[in-house]
């Protein structure tokens, strides 16, 4: 069914039961309780987590499989966004017509800089997708600011033309976004017990967005196409050799990249109808590569579970503060309270960084596969599954693992 | 002519600030193979090296002055830097005054030493690795970096000034017998300069007539035949990582009068870094060195007002405009060589 294998069908089943689900599987603690602080169930943070995994889905379909690294994803992202605040100020509110632009323009705009780029591998790709992200950055902090408004960002006004739309609403107020008449802003409260579940219409958009994305990268992962850009990372010169010219089926993974980070940008501003040039900085651009490594590149599902856990965390982590910690430690004899919550000060609330980066350093030394890999090796302990010598491939006869960058 | 004479000026600051970053990238890349992102860090730790410093000796106790009252009418309470009392008001001044230039002293030793212990702790274990984990947990550490030292000294910038005999400017222009007042030239950026151009030939002499130097050369063209004549070249590499990264922490250090550090001063300087190194050649110091400058000065050209007439925007990006032309025409850069990072 829907041209894959029934073991692909059930995965792409499952992370669309659990993507639709969250809702209840995010918010485990009931409201009142201590441990509520840990929920992630709110429309908020929910509509980051699908939007920053189709984010990441799009870069591992350029680094995981063509093993391109490139450094400024996130021009896409903030291309798309603008797109589509312009549409909101333009045509409607209507959120379809932006999303579909953002993803139009960011898809010429990663024609452009990929035919430029990919005309270099290895390091010089990184360093020229890079700069064409700084110039981008930079160019809409000055002399872009007609269109990006500069330092403020972009933002919706009442005398906006909105031609097929309202200017403002009755009451005088900004329209709000909407998808032929649902509010992205309309949340259901639903209280089970102790329990408050929200259902956010945004949310739901961005989880059937994500779906299909996802089944989208699914299909390219096991096409030829897939294969053929497998090949690429493996080994560009055999491919040469072989009379293959690698640089169409590149340019056509940094374009599907490029889309789905102007997708991802323009549901951003279809949940928050603002744009700022920060979203094109080259930290971002880092963002997105430490989600797709830290999940596991070249899997299908690390990259989203990277973008989950770097933003539940962001936001869990830069939540928790020095009197959380001194809740925590109460049982404690006060002395070592205080030194407990003393050794932990650094790495929470604004220190949330710190801890970012030392895990984020651990898992590229110790579990360079990512999420994933420790999964796997998880569940090889609990099966205690034992790999006898002659279950091992031959090394001699067996292609060596290839670097992460085409060089 | 007075206006481009002024520009080069200006850009030779920055032009510095490059040069000497590039040259540590280099020295890295082409001993260790290894594409170092924390290299940025290296130059914001130098820089905060100097803030400590000058925080260390303007520590002060506090003395009651019978003589003096304040507002309130209470006797005045008079701090004096451990310093002053020490070695007295005029020498304790001095020293107070001088705490950049000092911090140079503090500085090449733990520069050396983190240098050490990010080699030896690290980066040792991504030789055999693919760049692109190279790039990563260099990545990992420069943010790591960063934020121990936000975590202690916060994220506000912190003014640290250069001595009183370097404030204001040379006039320049008088020399080359322009009116007074057209091409002057702040004393402390021609301090830089001056400081950037004698590491930069220090360690160009350095590797060019000190034995060392030889080995440490020859292992950069093939490492392993001088492996095979009995050298441990690994250790020399150390040192290399040690000296490059010294070089960093002095760019830091002398840079904070020109502006005031801040955690993330390393940051915005590695991507240029980069790009710099790229447009000189991967792997040639004399290209890295000639790039930095080269673009230090045609960022400062960009910035005049008559060419933002003609291209705006152009003060922003001409850099990146620059490395895109020059890696799309001359794909090893100015000066690369041939088969460094190429297969």
């Amino acid at each position: 069914m829907l041209g894959l294998s029934k073991k692909d069908l059930t995965f792409l089943l499952i992370v669309a039961v659990l993507t639709l689900c969250a809702p209840f599987l995010l918010n485990p603690f009931p409201t009142d309780s201590a441990m509520a602080q840990f929920n992630a169930g709110y429309p908020d943070l929910m509509q980051r987590f699908v939007i920053f995994g189709i984010f990441a889905i799009g870069f591992n379909i350029l680094f995981g499989l063509t093993g391109y690294l490139s450094f400024g994803h996130a021009a896409f992202l903030g291309v798309g966004s603008y797109s589509a605040v312009w549409m909101f100020k333009l045509l409607s509110m209507n959120v379809l017509p932006a999303i579909l632009l953002s993803m139009i323009i960011a898809g010429l705009f990663s024609v452009l800089i990929g035919f430029v780029s990919l005309r270099r591998s290895g390091i010089y790709f990184s360093i020229l997708t890079l700069a064409f992200a700084q110039m981008s950055f930079n160019l809409a902090y000055s002399v872009l600011t007609p269109i990006t408004n500069g330092e403020t960002g972009l933002q919706l006004t009442l005398d906006d033309p909105r031609v097929l739309g309202q200017s403002a609403t009755p009451q005088g107020g900004i329209p709000v976004t909407s998808l032929f008449g649902i509010e992205m802003r309309a949340t259901h409260e639903l209280a089970v017990g102790g329990w408050t579940f929200q259902f956010n219409a945004g949310y739901y958009l961005c989880a059937i967005v994500m779906i299909l994305a996802f089944y989208v990268a699914l299909r390219i992962f096991r096409s030829p196409f897939g294969l053929m850009l497998r090949a690429v990372k493996s080994n560009q010169n055999r491919l040469n050799y072989t009379g293959l010219n690698p640089k169409p089926y590149t340019l056509a993974a940094f374009v599907i990249s490029g889309v789905y980070a102007g997708l991802a940008g323009g549901l951003l501003a279809s949940m928050d109808p603002l744009a700022g040039a920060e979203r094109m900085q080259w930290t971002a651009s880092g963002e997105v590569v430490l989600m797709t490594i830290l999940g596991g590149a070249g899997t299908m599902i690390g990259p989203v579970l990277g973008a989950g856990f770097i933003k539940y965390f962001e936001n869990i982590f830069s939540k928790i503060n020095d009197t959380v910690l001194h809740q925590w430690f109460a049982f404690m004899p006060d002395g070592m309270e205080d030194f407990f919550v003393f050794l932990l000060h650094p790495f929470v609330g604004k220190g949330w960084h710190l801890t970012l980066g030392i895990l984020f350093m651990l898992v590229v030394t110790f579990l360079p596969g990512g999420l994933v890999e420790g999964g796997q090796r998880i569940a090889r302990l609990l099966r205690r599954e034992r790999t006898d010598s002659n279950d091992r491939p031959d090394p001699e006869h067996h292609p060596r693992e290839t670097p992460h960058v085409a060089e | 002519m007075d206006a481009i004479l002024l520009q080069i000026l200006n850009g030779l600051d920055k032009g510095s600030a490059y040069a000497l970053i590039a040259l540590g990238l280099t020295l890295i890349f082409g001993t260790l193979g290894v594409v170092n992102f924390a290299h940025g860090a290296l130059f914001m730790m130098g820089a905060f090296c100097a803030v400590t410093v000058s925080r260390l000796l303007s520590l002060s106790f506090e003395t009651v002055d019978p003589t003096k009252l304040d507002f309130l009418g209470n006797p005045a309470k008079v701090k004096t830097p451990y310093v002053e009392a020490w070695f007295g008001p005029e020498a304790g001044g001095a020293i107070i005054d001088w705490a950049v230039p000092l911090s140079i002293l503090f500085a090449i030793p733990i520069m050396i030493a983190i240098g050490f212990a990010m080699e030896r702790g690290l980066i040792k274990h991504f030789y055999k690795r693919p760049h692109a984990d190279q790039i990563l947990v260099t990545f990992g550490l420069a943010i790591v970096l960063q934020e121990i030292i936000k975590l202690f000294y916060g994220a506000n910038p912190i003014p640290t000034p250069a001595p009183d005999a370097f404030k204001g400017s040379f006039d320049f222009g008088v020399l080359l017998g322009f009116d007074p007042n057209v091409i002057i030239y702040p004393y402390w950026r021609m301090v830089y300069f001056l400081f950037a151009t004698v590491i930069i030939g220090g360690v160009f002499s350095f590797l060019q007539f000190t034995t060392f130097g030889m080995v440490v050369r020859a292992g950069m063209a093939d490492r392993e035949t001088v492996g095979l004549l009995g050298i441990d070249i690994d250790k020399r590499f150390t040192a290399m990582f040690g000296l490059a990264a010294a070089v960093a922490g002095l760019a830091g250090v002398m840079y904070t009068p020109i502006n005031s550090p801040n955690y993330h001063m390393g940051m915005d300087f590695l991507v240029l870094s980069f790009v710099v190194v790229v447009v000189g050649g991967m792997g040639s110091l004399p290209g890295a060195v000639a790039a930095g400058f080269l673009l230090g000065i045609l960022e400062s050209f960009a910035s005049m007002n008559w060419v933002k007439d003609i291209i705006p925007g152009i003060d922003q990006i001409i850099i990146y405009v620059v490395a895109i032309i020059i890696l799309l025409t001359r794909p090893r850069g100015l000066m690369g060589r041939k088969g460094v990072m190429e297969d």
